[in-house]
């Protein structure tokens, strides 16, 4: 089955580990996301490309309970749309992006949770084209303690 | 400079109402302040009109008189209404003009508010995700606000039902119906914690005032009431506000937090001086934060107040004392205008049903919206 992603410069892909496309300022080093074509903190217009942190921790979220309008792609009707969480989630001391969640249900969801990038189904073409989004799910104990010690 | 005053104030009711044009409403509006202010078209020296779907509002002098006026439109998000009130008392303060009008009107289509994510400085692909939504945002940020302050689910259904109890006083609100804290509750999960009823909804409607140089109001009123402050603000690098795809690590306040200082500093006036407030509550949790926000309280203290009926018409902290947007709904130019109709009858004493007790004195209002805007407008007597 073929699988693209569902916009092109949002996280590299296909790849094992993915991660997010931000953009990096080379006068006042803030980091934002997506590259932007200048910086929102001191207005320099020469952003440079920076791959973000796959893992970080969940400082805010919701869960988006109904279907949104366009220009929304997900491709579900009222009956067959299911929510999606959606979390401000903190990479490093880097930055904030806010992504879709793997989980939606509010009792699984804590302030503070340990989070990592993942590339997951959005919607499913006429052609059988799967089409691919960023979302962010729970990153497992094991993981997050070899990611310490890699540190 | 001259001080500015309020000398006519002119609502056409919010709700839905079929193949009227909003510029019909808007004129209604506009003959309705001056009607109150026993002045006359032909005197209005300018006018400032503010909008989101229509894309001229001057063509309300269509109806009013070809008078051949400086007309300016202006659209600011859910700030119009402040905007044009601002540069409406700005015109006057500095000498320009002598007697203006700021008229608001809108007409929106039922649902959450949609538009291209780049008109908004986002990616395209923000919207394709299904992330370019107010009301998400707002589901976030009160979320989080809940978490570290502990404001209960129950405090947001009491916001709601203390404007929907507001709105039966208010014969132009557009929810009329009081509703119990539990149905507030159990009702559809919109973005998590909020429900169904504790958002506002686009709807349709206009609000005009007529505003004077102070040592002339004696001409239309013997009860002016002084625009004593209009302040607006834009997000800073580090607020994580409406229709972002991301935010700084390093946290700064919100756009109404300046706004609100800058406001106070004008007038010369505190929190503590307010007697009657208008706050843009969007959504419940949004009048919990503005409560703060605002100086009205700590975080957190919201619990206790709400429990204590702090907010209620006849409380400590009246606010939304019309029913706010929660019981009015939101037509986006007309909006700001709406709380300063309020004000104004508030601290005229005319406000019937709906008077604070105590003759307030002060008069606040403050707005919010996308893409991270905030204005605030303080009168007294």
């Amino acid at each position: 089955m073929t699988q693209v992603a569902f916009a092109p410069d949002v996280f590299t892909w296909p790849a094992a580990e993915p991660r997010l496309l931000g953009g990096r300022c080379p006068a006042c080093q803030a980091v934002m996301f997506p590259r932007k074509p200048s910086c929102p903190r001191c207005g320099n217009p020469d952003i440079a490309e920076h791959l973000l942190p796959r893992r970080g921790v969940l400082v805010a979220w919701t869960i988006q309970g109904f279907l949104p309008k366009a220009p929304y792609a997900g491709g579900e009707t009222e009956e067959t749309f299911r929510p999606f969480g959606v979390g401000l989630v903190q990479l490093g001391d880097e930055v904030r992006v806010e992504a879709r969640l793997t989980e939606a249900d509010p009792e699984k969801l804590t302030f503070g949770m340990e989070l990592e990038l993942v590339v997951v189904p959005f919607r499913t073409d006429a052609d059988g084209t799967e089409i691919m989004i960023h979302a962010f799910a729970p990153a497992s104990p094991e993981i997050s303690d070899q990611a310490e010690l890699a540190e | 400079m001259y001080d500015v005053a309020i000398v006519g104030v002119g609502i056409h009711p919010f709700g839905r109402f079929g193949a009227k044009s909003a510029i019909e409403m808007g004129a209604q509006a506009v003959r309705s302040a001056l009607a109150d202010a026993g002045a006359s078209w032909p005197q209005v020296q300018f006018a400032f009109g503010g909008s989101n779907e229509v894309d001229n509002p001057d063509a309300v002098v269509s109806l009013l008189g070809l008078t051949g006026i400086p007309f300016m439109d202006v659209y600011n998000g859910c700030a119009t209404a402040g905007t044009a009130l601002e540069l409406t008392a700005d015109a006057i303060r500095y000498g320009k003009y002598e007697l203006g009008v700021a008229v608001g009107m809108d007409k929106h289509l039922p649902g959450a508010f949609t538009a291209d994510p780049e008109y908004y400085s986002a990616p395209s692909w923000y919207g394709a995700a299904g992330q370019f939504l107010t009301t998400k945002f707002f589901g976030i940020k009160i979320n989080r606000y809940m978490h570290d302050h502990g404001i209960s689910h129950q405090t947001l259904a009491k916001v709601v039902a203390k404007s929907l109890r507001n709105g039966v006083l208010n014969p132009n609100a557009f929810r009329r119906r009081p509703m119990d804290e539990q149905s507030i509750l159990d009702a559809r999960m919109l973005n998590y914690p909020l429900t169904q009823y504790m958002f506002c909804s686009p709807d349709e409607g206009a609000a005009a005032v007529v505003l004077c140089r102070a040592d002339l109001a004696h001409r239309y009123t013997s009860t002016p009431i002084f625009l004593r402050a209009s302040a607006l603000r834009t997000r800073r690098y580090g607020a994580y506000e409406v229709h972002s795809s991301w935010a700084a690590v390093e946290e700064d306040k919100a756009p109404t937090v300046y706004a609100s200082q800058a406001a106070y500093e004008i007038a010369g006036i505190g929190p503590e001086d307010v007697g009657v407030i208008q706050l843009q509550d969007t959504d419940a949790g949004a009048e919990i934060i503005h409560m703060a926000e605002n100086g009205f309280c700590a975080d957190g203290e919201q619990e206790k107040l709400l429990a204590e009926g702090a907010t209620e018409i006849g409380g400590r902290l009246p606010v939304n004392t019309d029913g706010g947007l929660i019981a009015n709904g939101e037509p986006i130019g007309a909006s700001g205008l709406r709380q300063v109709h309020e004000l104004v009858l508030q601290l005229r004493g005319q406000a019937g049903e709906r008077q604070v007790p105590g003759n307030p004195r002060v008069g606040y209002a403050q707005l919010y919206g996308a893409p991270g805007t905030a204005a605030v407008s303080i009168l007294t007597t």
